[in-house]
């Protein structure tokens, strides 16, 4: 935590309290503490030009991190935004349950926009891979339309994959919600243009400059509960596409799939169906952080089936209104 | 201890918990290797995992590549790698145990000078490159003079594609002078110039082994030592008010906090502060860095100030010392740049946003443009188009607590935006053009040897 006149920050109780590189001025940040900082003006920003923002919450960690950043930068008055779920019917029952009790902590207002609502209605088909992390966008822009939110947080951020490296912070967004890369506004300094037409919608990351290893480094200095998932645990998994998938009600496994029980963490979470785990046994923020930092995959490379489509499968769904 | 991974000293791992964050940007046209030198920082400070090394190899393979292309790490749009260009700034991320880097990977075509402004405007160090072969080139003066007029304080120039010049040092001094004598014109306060091959690997992260006369750093070793945390308290403090805290809970009925990031300088309890525009005074009476009470806070902290007396404060008024407030105006003189695709014309009505501020502005004059290849004026142009940069008159609604830019890159910098659909216009600087202030910093450097900008 950020103490008064303090040279650098201790570095929690993610044991390495290591000095910042530039403790030669009393008045270094680490970055952890920059980024934080940059978050919650980011926050702020929206809160003071907006009037119906929302926050994107899956129960996955990045959006647990910033719904953590809103807390303390509108502290002590409540978060001035609501959260949307996108629900695929897909969900690991552990994340709905996190989803459900922080809703009811922080006495947040939940919106749910359900993709088996769509597909019950004709209005989605499912796919013929059974994957419904596509299928989401569609109801998501039913939600943003409805509601009239004219600003969404969502909690993508640059390090993740190469159409990401190209968002804005503010990321315009037309009437079908698509994003046109060749388009954007450019953004300078840290004057964030909001600015929409009606209809219109602006999404915002303000993670947007966070890494993986930041997003664990800082959860481990604020000590934030996660859904228990994200540490190793004992699982039935079986194979597909060189990932380690869940059973469920999604549909898996298919015949010649083998089931059996391996030690797993996620290191993300997304629909059950296209989310994998990996042989872990860190069960804790210090081991989840030290496999994290020695791993060479990236987080998407090595559990999301859906990237692995294509080359451009991100900045394709992008372009479709995706988060 | 993890099964999976390499064993790994757990306090190496989360140590870089306290590292220093640097923002720095990259500057150099398609052939001048721009891409691999940003593929061979990622790739040799093994910030490139396997399977992003794998997506590259297959792509360089499908185009008959035999070794792995690193610029495919930073191409990241499709249509980017189908026209083998770069159309935007991408934001990269790595970090080794002294630092982390975000890095703003601009492209150097002459249609994107507002890719390079707008990778320049949050960065503190910019690197240049030039090809060993060509040296000093019109882009090469255009990208000095856009971190000149940025103030980013901190420019390398990286002498690049030395193995194709034999590695011969006096190629090297002859490039490294002419930058430095034009880079210095410009005011631009440090400069540092660094032969590579980013091709080979020589002095990216590894000291090469082919040009012994080279005794300075490699550029991840600059990167890794270069100081990036200018001393706030030599700045007077500017906070401009984001969002008004009030919970009016039966618990915190009366409370009423000034939520923002502090743009500059350093706040304390007790400071006697003046409230802008309204020219009220008060002093600070509680200081709270996210939740935690404080006596001292600074730049860039977000922070929430509570005043002693109760006055009428919202968003967009500014908070700054009694002793040492900025200047009150109506009228801006700024050096800008142009962003958008349609023109800025004099006569033209606009939005002005500055800090957490947004006003009303008429463009009164454009009086002249600048050709950022040779520095020439060009008086009454009438018009700027697209990557223009040039001087313009405004006369604003409602007054606004303006810095000179030269002062403070967070409050004086502005944007204009077309009041009709919201499109970024146009990138401003107040007070006087790079030149004057070049000449300003050269009498500073004069007086004192450090010649340092305040920023």
């Amino acid at each position: 935590m950020t103490t008064a006149a303090a040279v650098s920050t201790d570095a929690g109780n993610s044991g390495g309290a290591g000095k910042a590189g530039d403790a030669d001025t009393p008045y270094a940040l680490s970055h952890l503490d920059a980024l934080e900082s940059e978050a919650v003006h980011i926050f702020r920003e929206v809160a003071g030009e907006f009037e119906r923002p929302v926050i994107l919450f899956s129960g996955g960690k990045d959006s647990i991190l910033m719904l953590h950043l809103a807390l303390k930068a509108f502290a002590p008055a409540p978060v001035p935004f609501a959260l949307l779920h996108v629900d695929t019917g897909h969900n690991f029952p552990e994340v709905l349950d996190y989803r459900d009790r922080t809703v009811a902590r922080h006495g947040l207002r939940l919106h749910v926009a359900s993709v088996q609502d769509f597909i019950d209605r004709g209005e989605l088909r499912e796919r013929p891979d059974g994957t419904r992390n596509p299928l989401q966008t569609v109801p998501l822009l039913h939600a943003i339309e409805s509601n009239r939110f004219d600003a969404v947080f969502g909690g993508g951020r640059r390090d993740e994959e190469k159409a990401r490296a190209k968002e804005r912070v503010f990321s315009l967004r037309d009437e079908f919600g698509g994003w046109d890369p060749r388009r954007q506004r450019p953004e300078l300094w840290q004057l964030y243009n909001g600015r929409h037409s009606p209809g219109e919608h602006v999404r915002v990351f303000p993670l947007s400059n966070w890494t993986e290893l930041d997003v664990w480094q800082y959860i481990a200095r604020e000590k934030i509960e996660l859904p228990a998932i994200y540490y190793a645990h004992e699982r039935e998994v079986f194979a597909r596409s060189g990932m380690w998938l869940a059973p469920g009600e999604w549909g898996g496994p298919k015949d010649g799939e083998t089931v059996e029980t391996r030690r797993v963490r996620y290191r993300t979470v997304g629909d059950m169906s296209c989310t994998g785990a990996v042989d872990s046994d860190a069960a804790t923020i210090e081991a989840v952080i030290a496999e994290i930092a020695a791993s060479r995959l990236t987080e998407r490379g090595a559990t999301r089936a859906d990237d692995k489509l294509s080359e451009a499968a991100m900045e394709d769904r992008k372009r479709e209104g995706y988060f | 201890m993890s099964t999976i991974v390499d064993p790994v000293d757990p306090v190496d791992a989360t140590g870089t918990a306290a590292t220093s964050l640097l923002r720095f940007a990259t500057a150099g046209s398609v052939d001048d290797g721009k891409s691999t030198l940003v593929g061979r920082l990622l790739h040799d400070s093994k910030s490139v995992l396997a399977d992003q090394l794998e997506a590259v190899e297959r792509a360089s393979l499908g185009r008959g590549q035999e070794a792995p292309d690193l610029a495919l790490l930073t191409d990241g749009l499709r249509a980017e790698r189908e026209q083998g260009i770069t159309i935007d700034v991408a934001y990269r991320y790595f970090a080794t145990p002294r630092r982390r880097f975000i890095l703003a990977d601009t492209p150097g075509h002459v249609q994107y000078t507002r890719n390079m402004v707008t990778g320049a405007s949050t960065a503190e160090l910019a690197v240049v490159l030039v090809d060993a072969r060509n040296g000093v080139v019109e882009q090469t003066r255009r990208h000095a003079a856009v971190a000149a007029l940025l103030r980013v304080p901190h420019v390398v120039l990286a002498v690049n594609k030395m193995d194709l010049v034999d590695y011969t040092e006096p190629v090297f001094a002859a490039i490294a002078a002419e930058f430095t004598t034009y880079a210095a014109s410009l005011g631009v306060p440090e400069i540092t110039a660094i032969p590579i091959s980013a091709l080979a690997g020589d002095n990216v992260v590894t000291p090469s082994t082919n040009m012994d006369w080279y005794g300075g750093p490699t550029v991840l070793e600059h990167l890794e030592t270069v100081p990036v945390v200018a001393d706030p308290s030599e700045d007077p403090a500017r906070f401009p008010v984001q969002y008004v805290i009030r919970p009016q809970t039966p618990e915190l009925p009366d409370y009423r906090g000034y939520a923002g990031q502090i743009a500059s300088g350093v706040l304390r309890v007790g400071d006697a502060v003046t409230v802008l525009p309204s020219g009220r005074t008060s002093t600070v009476e509680a200081l709270d860095v996210l939740g935690e009470a404080v006596d001292v806070a600074w730049a860039p902290q977000s922070v929430t100030v509570r005043l002693a007396d109760d006055l009428d404060i919202s968003r967009g008024d500014l908070i700054a010392p009694a002793a040492a407030p900025p200047a009150v105006t109506q009228d801006v003189e700024a050096t800008v740049c142009h962003v958008a695709d349609r023109p800025l014309k004099a006569g033209q009505r606009v939005l002005l946003k500055h800090t957490t501020r947004t006003v009303k502005a008429i463009v009164k004059d454009i009086p002249s443009r600048l050709t950022l290849d040779d520095l020439s004026q060009h008086p009454a142009p009438g018009e700027l188009a697209a990557n223009d940069i040039g001087r313009v008159v405004l006369r604003t609604a409602e007054p606004l607590a303006l810095d000179a830019y030269a002062d403070s890159r967070r409050t004086g910098s502005f944007l204009l935006i077309d009041p009709a659909d919201g499109t970024t216009l146009t990138a401003g600087m107040a007070g006087s053009a790079f030149a004057e202030a070049a000449e300003a910093a050269a009498a500073v450097a004069d007086a004192d040897d450090d010649g340092e900008w305040d920023f």
